[in-house]
């Protein structure tokens, strides 16, 4: 498939609309074979709205991402979902089960689903979900949703990713120090109270509120919508949520700074991913023994790298 | 080298996924992606699943009795969506006489309770590199 006669036809394919190019392109890129494929249709890209979802396992991320697709496909835009699931450190194996919540849209033709294994990437998404969101975004999608693996405390590279960050949360999972803590907390521009039939879903909204009272915001100030994803309460607000944070992105032109942040990920992603493989390979060749600065330094003067 | 992706599926009125789920966890442990459906799919959303998360094979559980109706509905849908290299398998408590059947049809195996796993991962290793070479994703 990467010979350049296949590339040029799956890129044909691809431009006729056909979902098994789309497919079939985005695991190029999850091989690492994606370069020519992307060259040949980023320019296509830049019009979707990008949409995270990120927060703890079990939360109800899938679910919401179902409400969500329910919401958008009313109005009659065309989505994309990317689920991204934790591949296995010892079998590289995965199972990817976020679709079990996704099944009403499986047969509905403005929507295509792609689980996505993390195959030892961290930060939350998968080496290629970038990627794969360029690719929808150029098949014509109109909104992209990339639901993360379940997060910790640490995994905010959805925020180089998404245009609209939301960060689920649930009743009942810790205390008021631990909304204050840094990290996914930060990235939120919609918080979501999930699971509002819990008797402790005030409360946690209530911890919400009051850390963002002490933080210092400028601009968008991230708002809570509380929902009960299993029985569709609340996403109506949500995506009433969603829409306002895209309208302030609009006027007030942080929609390109995001965009370039975005840009400079992705290069840096790749670029560095090509250094890494270098330097795995020299060191490897090396033997792996002695000083490990000294064995850095080597490499790094190998690839034409000196202070 | 990229894993092997698989759908594993339950279709029709059939609540048992006991042996999908212990099928999902050796190819899993396999090192394959396995890409699970959850219960009550349509033969549809079955090939819809394997075209858009560009599975190399389909595994389809049945334990209801409705093989020789669901296996052949999603091998025409596989047609239809001109996606037969797409390696179709199956498995349940499906009768000796059924499974040639079926597999003159087209569905590619039938593994019956007893079938040892490591002869599964084996079959769905070999026959989907065959389909589609690894290394050429």
């Amino acid at each position: 498939m990467s010979e350049p006669q296949a590339i040029d036809a799956l890129v044909q394919e691809f431009r006729a609309g056909r979902p098994r190019a789309l497919a079939r392109a985005i695991t190029l890129c999850e091989a690492g074979c994606g370069a020519a494929v992307v060259a040949a249709l980023y320019d296509r890209a830049g019009t979707a709205m990008t949409i995270g979802i990120t927060g703890p396992p079990g939360v109800g991320k899938s679910t919401l991402c179902s409400g969500l697709v329910r919401s958008v496909r009313t109005v009659g835009k065309r989505v994309g979902v990317i689920s991204v699931d934790p591949s296995s450190p010892f079998s590289n194996g995965a199972l990817l089960g976020d679709r079990i919540r996704l099944a009403e849209h499986f047969t509905d033709e403005g929507v295509f689903i792609r689980s996505m294994a993390s195959r030892g990437h961290l930060g939350g998404l998968a080496g290629a979900t970038t990627d794969a969101a360029l690719l929808m975004d150029a098949f014509g999608l109109d909104v992209v949703i990339v639901e993360t693996v379940g997060a910790g405390q640490n995994e905010v590279e959805i925020a180089s990713l998404a245009q609209t960050v939301i960060v689920a949360l649930q009743p009942g999972s810790g205390d008021s120090v631990q909304v204050l803590k840094a990290g996914i907390l930060e990235i939120a521009d919609i918080f979501v109270v999930n699971k509002a039939d819990h008797p402790m879903a005030n409360q946690l909204r209530r911890e919400i509120r009051s850390m963002l009272q002490i933080m210092e915001y400028r601009g968008w100030v991230p708002e809570i919508v509380t929902t009960q994803a299993l029985s569709g309460e609340g996403i109506q607000e949500l995506w009433a949520s969603i829409e306002r944070h895209a309208a302030y992105l609009n006027e007030s032109g942080e929609v390109e700074l995001r965009r370039r942040t975005r840009f400079l990920h992705q290069v840096r992603a790749i670029a560095a991913g090509r250094i890494r493989d270098l330097i795995e390979r020299r060191v490897t060749g090396e033997g792996g023994n002695g000083d490990p600065y000294a064995a850095a330094e080597r490499a790094l003067k190998a690839l034409g790298i000196e202070e | 080298m990229r894993p092997l992706r698989i759908v594993v599926a339950k279709a029709g009125l059939d609540g048992h996924d006991r042996g999908a789920k212990v099928i999902a966890r050796a190819l899993r442990d396999a090192g394959m992606e396995v890409i699970y459906t959850g219960l009550f799919q349509t033969p549809e959303q079955i090939v819809q699943t394997a075209i858009q998360e560009d599975a190399d094979g389909i595994g389809l559980s049945i334990l209801s009795g409705a093989h020789m109706t669901l296996f052949p509905l999603v091998l025409e849908q596989l047609k239809a969506q001109g996606a037969q290299d797409v390696v179709f398998f199956g498995g349940g408590t499906i009768p000796p006489d059924d499974a040639v059947a079926l597999k003159k049809m087209g569905v590619r195996a039938i593994f019956t309770p007893g079938a040892p796993l490591q002869e599964i991962v084996d079959f769905v290793k070999a026959e989907c590199e065959k389909e589609r070479p690894l290394l050429s994703s």
